[in-house]
């Protein structure tokens, strides 16, 4: 009775509307107040003649407003204003397998991260567990250590939370909490063979300059263990596709690890701190955990499995040229593309289904950008029948992971990646 | 032929996937001094008035704007007192037990199941 209706349904029409409701002035609070008092809860996330993006879902509001006054950032869609979660909008993904910098996505913890940060006396503390505790300036991070460059799709944690089935709290996220970019930097190891890092140390803690709002709040932290580190590929990135970081997105120094949820990818990193014992905050303890069970995944108000805390991304796929609802020509040819991922592996294949998942078709793959990069794929189709169909897209990871056909649900709605249908018609 | 097919499959995959942005720059990369950023937080709608509307904005807005609320599903009662419940336990929110009361029933009346 709780299961999905749907599974894979998470694709959903978002048209974007003017709304054309109100006239040019601000809404009064009066009438603010009356929109609410007669149940229009959905308006109060409408602004004046703004556009808003309808996502279709039920259950709650189902627009957002777009906005284009965030510092650095273009045309997004509006979460929450602060501190800022602010969603790239899907069509994005159809321009290219990278994410532009004014429209990668946007998400905070704390509303106090700084709104200036000076780049002559920013410094990077590395301390703990080292045999020599060090200051880095942002000129001693790009001058005196190798540069490391590497593509990496960054996803939040609870990307498409919008979309669980049935609906659970958190950000409400539909499919942009997602971005990809090539980020120019360091490698961690090399920060932390510098500070030499004493035997008997096993984990290494990471922290902003974002404190927590009220004095006994949790200041954000992760942590990762001193082997993945040490990896060569988790790095700490002063420049996204070329240019500096955009300060909602990290600005100056943002620690990139490839494969892994976004929860770790700290930003405004300034402190590294190498620890014996794992983490305690409740960043790992309490929030961020998924069941340990295939694809995280229990039925609603199922008990007695346990919780283990969010690490690797998985596969993932979607179509982003054709919309839901929309027509496309029967029996004539009909391109599809869209962008896949493997999460903490490269992308294999990616396999689509105009049946349901019955048989599947392979299709092109794009440029391989790298491992953890967005990879786009592309085919065409030929949709016989007049009437409604579905596309299925799938991504199988190199690893050997495919993404599956039952709906993945827990309670915190992490980690979705259920095969998408996106639902079009031919005529 | 070969040759020819080759050339074709390769000039149809550039027509049909987007160029994108350029893999990496050229040019060496410098820091800038970058201004302050002005954060648009008085974009937010506020909480509904109603019963209890102050208090759920006088504890939970310096946090978080009332939007972040007020895009959530609708939630039962028992999962708006968890809410409530992690935001002091997990994070520290200053809220007394009077008051937690008061932002449930707020919550379970303007974001409740119905």
């Amino acid at each position: 009775m709780l299961a999905a209706d749907r599974d894979g349904s998470a694709e959903r029409d978002t048209r974007v509307t003017q709304d054309d409701t109100t006239s040019a002035s601000v809404p009064s609070r009066r009438r603010f107040l009356a929109a609410a008092s007669a149940g229009g809860l959905g308006l109060l996330t409408r602004r004046a003649r703004g556009e808003t993006v309808d996502f279709r879902v039920s259950g709650g509001p189902s627009t957002r407003p777009m906005t284009t006054t965030y510092p650095e950032k273009g045309r997004m869609i509006v979460q929450r204003t602060r501190p800022p979660w602010l969603e790239t909008p899907f069509d994005v993904f159809d321009r290219g397998v990278f994410t532009p910098n004014d429209q990668h996505f946007v998400s905070w913890h704390w509303a106090t991260f700084p709104t200036h940060v000076d780049v002559d006396t920013f410094a990077l503390r590395v301390h703990g567990l080292v045999e020599r505790p060090l200051f880095l300036s942002l000129k001693d991070l790009m001058h005196d250590l190798p540069r490391f460059e590497i593509a990496a799709v960054s996803q939040c944690a609870g990307n498409s939370r919008l979309y669980a089935n049935p609906r659970v709290a958190g950000a409400q996220w539909a499919n942009g909490s997602m971005s990809n970019a090539v980020y120019t930097g360091v490698r961690l190891r090399d920060v932390l063979d510098r500070a030499g890092v004493k035997a008997g140390a096993g984990h290494v803690r990471f922290g902003g300059l974002d404190g927590p709002m009220l004095p006994d709040a949790p200041k954000f932290v992760k942590s990762l263990t001193v082997d993945h580190a040490r990896d060569g590929e988790v790095m700490l990135a002063f420049a996204m596709n070329g240019e500096q970081l955009p300060m909602l997105n990290g600005f100056p120094l943002k620690l990139i690890v490839p494969g892994w949820s976004a929860v770790y990818w700290i930003k405004m990193l300034n402190d590294v701190e190498v620890m014996d014992k794992p983490d305690p905050s409740v960043w790992t303890t309490r929030s961020y955990r998924v069941p340990d069970t295939a694809n995280h995944t229990v039925e609603p108000g199922q008990t007695g499995y346990d919780l283990i805390p969010i690490t690797r991304n998985v596969p993932r796929a979607f179509v982003t040229n054709l919309r839901p609802g929309d027509t496309v020509p029967a029996g004539a040819p009909q391109p599809v593309r869209g962008i896949a991922f493997g999460g903490d592996s490269g992308v294999a294949v990616v396999d689509l289904s105009l049946d349901g998942g019955r048989t599947w078709r392979s299709t092109t793959l794009g440029r391989d950008e790298g491992t953890y990069s967005f990879r786009q794929w592309q085919t065409t189709v030929t949709l016989q029948g007049r009437g409604a169909h579905g596309l299925m897209a799938r991504c199988t990871n190199t690893g050997g992971a495919v993404q599956p056909m039952r709906r993945v649900w827990n309670p915190g709605g992490y980690l979705t990646n259920q095969v998408e249908t996106l639902d079009i018609r031919a005529a | 032929m070969f040759r020819h097919t080759r050339i074709a499959l390769l000039a149809a995959s550039l027509a049909t996937f987007p160029a994108g942005l350029p893999a990496a720059t050229a040019t060496p990369l410098e820091l800038h001094p970058k201004p302050e950023v002005d954060l648009p937080v008085g974009d937010d709608v506020g909480f509904p008035e109603g019963p209890g509307s102050d208090v759920i904005a006088s504890n939970c807005t310096a946090c978080h704007s009332a939007d972040h609320t007020l895009n959530q599903p609708a939630l039962s009662r028992d999962e708006w007192r968890k809410v409530v419940d992690k935001m002091i336990a997990a994070y520290k929110a200053p809220i007394t037990s009077e008051d937690a009361r008061t932002i449930v029933d707020y919550l379970d009346r303007v974001k409740g199941e119905r």
